[in-house]
């Protein structure tokens, strides 16, 4: 799986959360959860969602280096399977 | 003959527009069986019937918008036949009779709110206000009708509800701590989140103050002993709704996660249930997700108090002659004066401070 595959996969995740999420308004670089407003219900479905969608297991201690989009790609793209 | 009749879904709601009926004539049902949904200003919600029996006729066809408390639907009680069952005899006044025919209004349609369910002039007028409306032939906003709805009652609130509020700054270190140690064990779908912990501890502190929880109806204060706990679920295409979840302090804590998750998912996707909808007996509004220190909640009617929680953040605290930096919440109290003073209040925020130190046992 392409890096792009990666961050297309993180955002139609986000999307399942928060269906209004205008991808050109997101900006990778900022922080995410400021940007989509995901309170820690939302944030903890993300998680299970990316867990499910990707096979990557993030325990509660690394949520802090999840800040941005490509925070979150980077992450994921270092500890998927195969 | 039984009358199933639209229930009030909480105090901003007095019509519904019904949407659809879940169970056809001649269908049986029992206690808690949803039988029809019904679009109230918030949500649609799926009305439960709380008497057993068969549907025998429909009253209200989907589409129609009538006030709370109307005949939907008349149902036969075990054992009644049709031809049998003792028609439903209705108490109308002789002014309400002549005002329908003047006016040419269907009284089988009307809701009595008159002693003993009798129909009244005013629930003819009302009835007739509430059928010309939506002719108009404008579809109203769903946003604005939620503001509007959510305005009367908070107004309501403050007009008729002498509000107390305190607050107290908890240290959360151990129930961090706890609760971190706890999510490590578990499988991603099995974690908890803080909420959860917050929930218990206010419904364990409610048993020994049911003066902060029930209803304020025709002046007297009704207790309840269970705390069916309203949660305050933002909408994100905005505006605010408070479901309960039921028994919060006999649910053990996977429970109440399951819970939680549940009703913030059906809240959104807009399929709450009438009793989730009718039944708190208190409000729990977590606006530290946004971020603010501290919340001032407004008592949601007829309910006699609300507890509010700030964000779970690192600040200073003294403790034992030194200063340190522990994570705190800060929590905060609205309650109505007529049945509780401001030290039952304070004693109440310290019994959840207590309980939110011993983690473990919540």
């Amino acid at each position: 799986m392409s890096e792009k595959d990666v961050r297309a996969a993180v955002i139609g995740v986000l999307k399942s959360i928060a269906p209004e999420l205008e991808e050109a308004e997101l900006r990778p670089d900022r922080l995410l959860r400021d940007q989509i407003d995901l309170d820690s219900m939302d944030w903890l479905n993300v998680i299970v969602a990316l867990h499910e969608r990707l096979g990557v297991d993030i325990p509660e201690s690394d949520y802090a280096k999840l800040t941005t989009l490509d925070a979150v790609v980077a992450y994921i793209g270092a500890r998927r399977p195969g | 003959m039984i009358e199933f009749k639209l229930p009030s879904l909480g105090a901003d709601m007095d019509e519904g527009k019904l949407l659809q009926w879940k169970a056809k004539p001649g269908e049986k049902v029992k206690r808690g069986d949803v039988v029809a949904v019904v679009d109230t200003s918030k949500a649609a919600v799926e009305v439960e019937i709380w008497d057993e029996g068969t549907m025998h006729e429909w009253i209200v066809k989907p589409g129609e918008t009538v006030p709370v408390g109307t005949v939907l639907a008349l149902l036969l009680a075990p054992g009644e036949n049709p031809e049998t069952a003792p028609a439903a005899r209705r108490r109308i006044s002789p002014a309400a009779r002549k005002y329908a025919e003047e006016h040419g209004v269907d009284l089988d349609r009307v809701a009595g709110t008159g002693p003993g369910g009798a129909v009244t002039v005013e629930d003819v007028e009302k009835h007739r206000k509430i059928q010309k409306a939506p002719e108009s032939g404008k579809v109203p906003d769903k946003g604005a009708v939620m503001r509007s709805a959510i305005a009367a009652a908070m107004s309501r609130a403050k007009r008729e509800i002498p509000h107390y509020y305190l607050s107290e700054t908890i240290p959360m270190l151990r129930a961090s701590e706890w609760l971190a140690r706890e999510n490590e064990k578990r499988p991603v779908t099995g974690r908890l989140l803080m909420a959860v912990l917050l929930l218990k501890a206010v419904a364990v502190a409610l048993g020994k103050f049911p003066d902060l929880n029930g209803f304020f109806r025709n002046g007297a204060h009704q207790p309840s002993s269970a705390a069916h706990i309203g949660v305050a679920i933002s909408l994100r295409q905005g505006g605010l709704i408070a479901p309960a979840i039921h028994d919060v302090q006999a649910k053990g804590l996977d429970e109440l996660m399951l819970s939680l998750s549940d009703l913030v998912k059906r809240a959104r996707a807009g399929s709450l249930r009438s009793s989730e909808m009718s039944d708190p007996t208190i409000t729990v509004t977590n606006l530290g997700e946004g971020g603010v220190e501290e919340v001032f909640p407004i008592i949601y009617p007829p309910q006699v108090a609300i507890v509010g929680f700030g964000t779970l953040a690192q600040r200073p605290w003294a403790q034992d002659g030194e200063l340190r930096a522990l994570p705190t919440i800060v929590a905060s109290l609205a309650a109505d004066h007529r049945v509780s003073d401001g030290h039952r209040g304070a004693l109440f925020l310290a019994e959840i401070n207590r309980l939110l130190q011993a983690p473990e046992a919540l």
